[in-house]
Parts: structure tokens; C-alpha cells; sequence
């Protein structure tokens, strides 16, 4: 029988070096595609640790939040950059190798996780959400707009910095573009649009084609 | 809970952000020939956010939403100077910012953001509000700089100030996680209780050293000083401006809450520390700044040995040298604003007025320039009787208290080492002949003359007058 505690730190270490590691591969691997894998692993590997420290809530955060919309979105990008239909299917092919890797390697600290969970709960220290009786996300929750409501507002007018610094980096004004005005588009009149036009309901008949009376002015 | 009371406690800030967010509203709907009004209006919201701040001031120190923000008097006079730099900031960079059209609503708003950052870090109780303030100050910061963003050379600025930046934010977040987990406690006031005896005080240590580093980045001391030469030389001077000035201040009251309020009872370890960077920086500074030919790389060094006299004053570890530096690093904030409002006021469309041989000649030209400019110069140099005198004689002092008489010695000894540059400036103003065929004058109009040369003069008279000031300085750190 392992000692359960022994286990806990066997894996928080193990957990800590996949995330050195695979962050050492995001700077250090010159294939773009293998570098964002790794980053993906790394964020992984850091959402294990949080789940052993019983950080629930930001674990999954981390994971749907970064690994499942942030990253994939870069993966989008990093292959877009090169549009070549030929290369992206040899692609697939060349980089299948690093994906299994990271996959199992995903698997593994899962199923060390599932163990450490199995074995003993009482290993884990005093948690302050299950002194209060609540569950990890209504504490979180609690503490965020409570005792943390000065850095969390803080966060939030960081994000605005980040707004406006975006627009005034990329927005240009560029002369003689051709593009929609929605405000001309929705001011815009029936009158400037159609003409009705008065015409006699019967037109008599011609008797020579070319001498034809135009009706329409 | 938090409570009504918090929020008058922070009330400054939360009018700040509001009269940002007011200003951005509004610029995106103004015609752009009624912009010229956003300029008035920013620099009215900063002197109503100074009024705010000292009107508001409660005669003890208060702490606001459970000890996250601390309103004191070291926070009160950092403030008010940072706002004070920033106003003059506006006011030197419009005719800049207009020849290059760079005329931006989103320089001011950025500004006043940037402003905020500076007033939560200096105010911050805990490790949390020190980062999340620096985080807006620095991003802000990474914005102004890629301002211009057809030139390569601010872009390069931007990436280069960007990425250390951010290496910087790493290293102090690395630290604060280790005293963290020596403590057990992120709040200063309870960090420096705890400080004292923890089961684990190498491992503070370690933190210590990490946020040692941190806070030498951001200051801009040797040898993590590899950012501000390019940063100063490669962002509009517009910007160069905002960054010399305002900043300075908020890393004095960065270093000033987290080595003090916070890790206090640790002087002896960082002491040395500081003393060897000061050491590290004033010799950098100084030397290298002798074979700058580009204006605002020489003041780039310049900034550097500045920061290492600063750090002269915080090697004290007392309210003396906390005084000595916060009185310092109010000198150097207005020495800088004048200098580079100087550089700004020189230059026109077409014309950066960025090396030293541009100023060739400058007495013939335009002597009130020329007059103004080498009283910054012997200022920055610490020639008295002018400000920058007796700044550097207060922290030399200070460093003499402490038992640290090498320091001083090396401190002064590069002085006269620095001297040599600033008087090659002036040298070339009053000496040298100027170039056919160029034309240099002081640009835009009346008011910002005005502004300018009332910056440069107070440099003289609070050389004579520097008492009340540096009592004011040494009031706050008794109490």
C-alpha cells in the first residue's frame, strides 16, 4: 500500500516538472504547432496542481478558458499563417507524433489525480471553502466581491487599459476605402430610392413603331 | 464588508476612473477640430484630482477595504507630484503631439490611466494591489510607446519594454509567491509582523531577493537597466516625458511599501543589496552616458545614475533616508519633466531636436532656451545652489547615517564624473557655433513657454527654498 500523502507529493512534483518542462518546450521549439502544444500541456499540468490544491474552480476555468477556447484559437492561427492546403495535410501527419505525447501525458496526470482523490481525502490541508461549509465556486464567488473587491475591480480596469490600448494600436483611418455608412444606410428616405411615376394605365396603340411616344419622362 | 467609508477613503482614484472613462466617451464622439478641448480638460481633471487627494487628506493614516489600500502621507505627497508631473506633461507635449499628428485622444486617457496605476501602487497595502497598480501603470506605459506606430523604432521600443516588462512582472510575482508561502499572510501590515519570525526565513530571503529584482526593473537601476536607454530614445518624446517623470515616483513608493511596510524587519539583507545596485547603477549611468551623442539616450543614463542616488536614500532604512529619497525622487521627477519639455519645446515637425549637436549654437539663437536648458543641466548635475543640490546632498548624508561612508564616497566621486556630460551640453549651447542653415527656436505658444519656464525656475527657487518641502517630506515618515 502507497502512503497517500507520499502519493499526493509524489504527483504534485511530478505534475511540476511536466509544467517546467513543456513551458521550457514553448520557448525553446522552433516548430510553431509543437510549441503551442506544449503550452497547452503547461496549462494542463498547472490546473492539476490547483485541483490538488483543491482549487477546483479555477482548475476548469484554466482548462476551458485557456486550453479549450484561448489555445485552440491559436492553433487556428499558427496554421492559417502558412495557407497551404498540401503542407497542412502533411501537417497532420508530422505533428499527430507530439499530439499523442501531449495526450498521454494529459492522461496520466489525470489518472494521478483520480488516485490521489480515491486514496484519501483528509490529505489535503485545512481548505478554507469546506471550514465554511461551502463549495469551492460559492466561496471563490464570496471572496472575490468581499475581501478581494478592491484588486478585482482593479483587474477589471486593467481589461479597459487593455480595450483601449488594442484600438489605438490596430484601428486606422484609412482614406478612400470604399465601405457601408449604416448611419446614411438607415436615415436613408423612400423618395431618394424609387420614383413613382404617373403613367396612363393604357398606352393607345402605336401605329408605326419607331414614331412610339415615351411615356416615361 | 466594504462600506461608504472605503469608498470616500479611495475617493481620488474612483474620480479619476470616471473622468477617464468620461474623457474616452467623449473623444470618441468629438469632431476633431473640438479636440483641443480634451487637452484643457484632461489637465483640469488631474488639478481637481490633486485637490481631491490633499483636500481629502485625513490627518492619520487610513486603510480602506480590509487593509488593500492604505491612504497616508508618503501616498498623499507621491500623489500629488505624480498628478502635478502629469499635468505639466500635457501641457509641453500638445504642440508635439499636434506637428506629428499623433494628436490622440487615447494619449490622454492612456495617461490618466497610467496616473491611476501610479496612485493604487503607491497606495497599495498588499502584495495583490502592488502588482495589479503596477500591471496598470506598465501596460499603459507598453501602450504610449508604440503610440507612434509607423516608426520602426518605437515599435522596437514598445516590444523591447513589453518583454522585460513582463519578465520583470515575473520575477516580483515569483518573489511575492515565496513570502507568501513564508508567511502565509499577502497583507503588508500583517507581513511585517509576520516577517520576524517565520519558521522559514530563508525562504523569505529568497522572495526577497526576487522582488529585490523586480523593483530594480522598474526603477531602472543597473544592471536590470537594459530597457531604458532604447524605451527613452525609441517612444515619441511625448511619451519619453511621461515615462521619465511620473513612474519614477511610483517606484520610489513601490520599493517604499514592499521593502518597508512589508519586509521591515529585513533591512539588514536588503540593505546591501540596494547598496551594490546603487553602486552598479551610478557607475553605468555615468559612464556610459559620456560617449552619448543622442539627447535622449543621455538622459536615459542620466535617469539610471539618478536611480542609484535614490537608491542611496532607501539603503538608510529609516525615516531619514526615506525622506532623503522620496525628496529625491520629487527632484528628479521635475528635473526630468523640465528636461525633455526643454527637448519638446525645441522640436517641430521634421525636427527632433534629439542629438546633442542639434542644440549647437543654441544661446545665438534663442537664449532664454539655452538659459533655461543649463539650469536643468547643472540641476540634473547637482550644481547648487539648485534643487538637484541639495537632493543629492540629502541622500548622501543619509547614506553617511547609515554607516554606509564608501557609498557616499562613490556616490559623490561620480557626481564629478557626471558633471562632465551635462557641461558638455551646455558646452555646446553657448560655445559652439551653430550649423548653417538649421533653425532652432522654442516652439508653440505663449502658455507652454509660460509653463515651461516656471517649471525650470522653480528648480532655482526651491534651491533656496527647499526647506518646507523636504519637512514636508520627513513629516510623513515620523508620524
Amino acid at each position: 500500500m502507497i502512503d497517500p500523502q507520499m502519493f499526493q507529493l509524489v504527483c504534485f512534483y511530478a505534475f511540476a516538472a511536466v509544467t517546467v518542462v513543456a513551458a521550457l518546450g514553448v520557448i525553446t521549439l522552433r516548430n510553431t504547432v509543437h510549441a503551442v502544444l506544449s503550452l497547452v500541456l503547461t496549462f494542463f499540468s498547472t490546473a492539476c496542481i490547483w485541483l490538488l490544491a483543491e482549487a477546483e474552480f479555477l482548475a476548469i476555468a484554466l482548462i476551458v478558458v485557456y486550453v479549450g477556447a484561448v489555445m485552440v484559437l491559436f492553433l487556428f492561427v499558427v496554421m492559417m499563417l502558412d495557407i497551404n492546403q498540401e503542407r497542412l495535410r502533411e501537417g497532420f501527419i508530422k505533428f499527430l507524433p507530439v499530439g499523442i505525447i501531449v495526450a498521454l501525458v494529459m492522461l496520466g496526470e489525470m489518472l494521478a489525480l483520480i488516485g490521489v482523490r480515491a486514496m484519501h481525502e483528509a490529505v489535503m490541508g485545512a481548505n478554507p471553502a469546506t471550514v465554511a461549509g461551502m463549495s469551492n465556486t460559492e466561496w471563490l464567488g464570496h471572496a472575490l466581491y468581499t475581501q478581494f473587491l478592491l484588486p478585482f475591480e482593479i483587474a477589471a480596469l486593467i481589461l479597459t487599459v487593455g480595450v483601449v490600448a488594442a484600438v489605438v494600436l490596430t484601428l486606422r483611418h484609412r482614406t478612400g476605402v470604399r465601405h457601408q455608412q449604416a448611419s446614411q444606410q438607415v436615415r436613408v428616405q423612400p423618395a431618394s430610392r424609387i420614383r413613382v411615376v404617373k403613367m396612363a394605365a393604357e398606352v393607345p396603340a402605336a401605329p408605326q413603331p419607331e414614331a412610339g411616344k415615351e411615356t416615361t419622362p | 464588508m466594504p462600506n461608504l467609508n472605503d469608498i470616500l477613503i479611495l475617493l481620488p482614484e474612483l474620480y479619476l476612473v470616471a473622468a477617464a472613462c468620461l474623457l474616452l466617451l467623449l473623444d470618441a464622439f468629438m469632431k476633431a477640430e473640438q479636440r483641443p478641448l480634451l487637452h484643457w480638460l484632461s489637465i483640469a481633471v488631474l488639478l481637481v484630482a490633486i485637490y481631491l487627494v490633499v483636500g481629502g487628506q485625513p490627518s492619520q493614516p487610513v486603510t480602506a477595504f480590509g487593509g488593500m489600500f492604505v491612504r497616508d502621507g508618503v501616498s498623499e505627497v507621491l500623489k500629488v507630484f505624480a498628478l502635478l508631473c502629469t499635468a505639466l506633461v500635457f501641457v509641453y507635449a500638445k504642440p508635439y503631439l499636434t506637428d506629428r499628428k499623433l494628436f490622440v485622444g487615447e494619449y490622454y486617457t492612456l495617461s490618466i490611466f497610467a496616473v491611476i496605476g501610479i496612485m493604487l501602487l503607491v497606495s497599495a497595502g498588499n502584495l495583490l494591489t502592488v502588482y495589479l497598480g503596477l500591471e496598470q501603470l506598465t501596460l499603459s506605459s507598453y501602450a504610449l510607446v508604440a503610440l507612434n506606430r509607423d516608426s520602426r523604432l518605437s515599435s522596437e521600443a514598445a516590444i523591447k519594454y513589453f518583454v522585460l516588462g513582463a519578465l520583470a512582472s515575473g520575477m516580483l510575482l515569483y518573489g511575492m509567491s515565496m513570502v507568501y508561502g513564508a508567511t502565509g499572510t499577502l497583507d503588508l501590515a500583517r507581513l511585517h509582523l509576520a516577517a520576524g519570525h517565520t519558521g522559514m526565513p530563508h525562504l523569505l530571503v529568497f522572495g526577497l531577493i526576487f522582488m529585490i529584482v523586480g523593483i530594480a526593473f522598474k526603477l531602472g537601476a543597473a544592471p536590470f537597466h537594459m530597457w531604458i536607454p532604447d524605451v527613452y530614445q525609441g517612444s515619441p518624446t511625448a511619451v519619453t516625458i511621461f515615462i521619465g517623470s511620473a513612474p519614477k515616483l511610483a517606484a520610489f513608493g513601490m520599493a517604499y511599501r514592499l521593502l518597508e511596510s512589508g519586509l521591515g524587519d529585513l533591512s539588514q539583507h536588503w540593505q546591501l543589496m540596494l547598496a551594490c545596485l546603487a553602486v552598479l547603477s551610478l557607475a553605468i549611468g555615468n559612464i556610459v552616458a559620456i560617449v552619448q551623442t543622442n539627447l535622449k539616450r543621455l538622459l536615459a543614463y542620466s535617469t539610471i545614475s539618478h536611480m542609484g542616488y535614490l537608491l542611496l536614500g532607501l539603503v538608510n532604512a529609516g525615516p531619514e533616508g526615506y525622506a532623503a529619497a522620496l525628496f529625491y525622487a520629487i527632484s528628479y521627477a521635475l528635473m526630468g519633466t523640465a528636461a525633455f519639455g526643454i527637448i519638446l519645446a525645441l522640436a517641430r515637425a521634421g525636427f527632433e531636436c534629439e542629438e546633442i549637436d542639434d542644440l549647437k549654437g543654441l544661446n545665438q539663437r534663442s537664449p532664454w532656451a539655452a538659459f533655461l536648458m543649463m539650469l536643468v543641466m547643472f540641476s540634473l548635475a547637482g550644481v547648487p545652489p539648485l534643487f538637484g543640490f541639495f537632493a543629492k546632498l540629502l541622500v548622501l548624508q543619509a547614506a553617511i547615517h547609515a554607516g554606509f561612508l564608501w557609498l557616499a564616497i562613490v556616490g559623490a566621486v561620480f557626481a564629478i564624473i557626471g558633471l562632465y556630460y551635462y557641461l558638455r551640453v551646455v558646452k555646446v549651447m553657448y560655445f559652439d557655433k551653430p550649423v548653417e542653415g538649421t533653425e532652432i527656436r522654442l516652439q508653440g505658444d505663449a502658455s507652454v513657454r509660460l509653463v515651461l519656464s516656471l517649471n525650470v525656475l522653480a528648480l532655482l527657487v526651491l534651491g533656496f527654498a527647499w526647506g518646507p518641502l523636504f519637512g514636508w517630506c520627513q513629516r510623513v515618515f515620523v508620524g
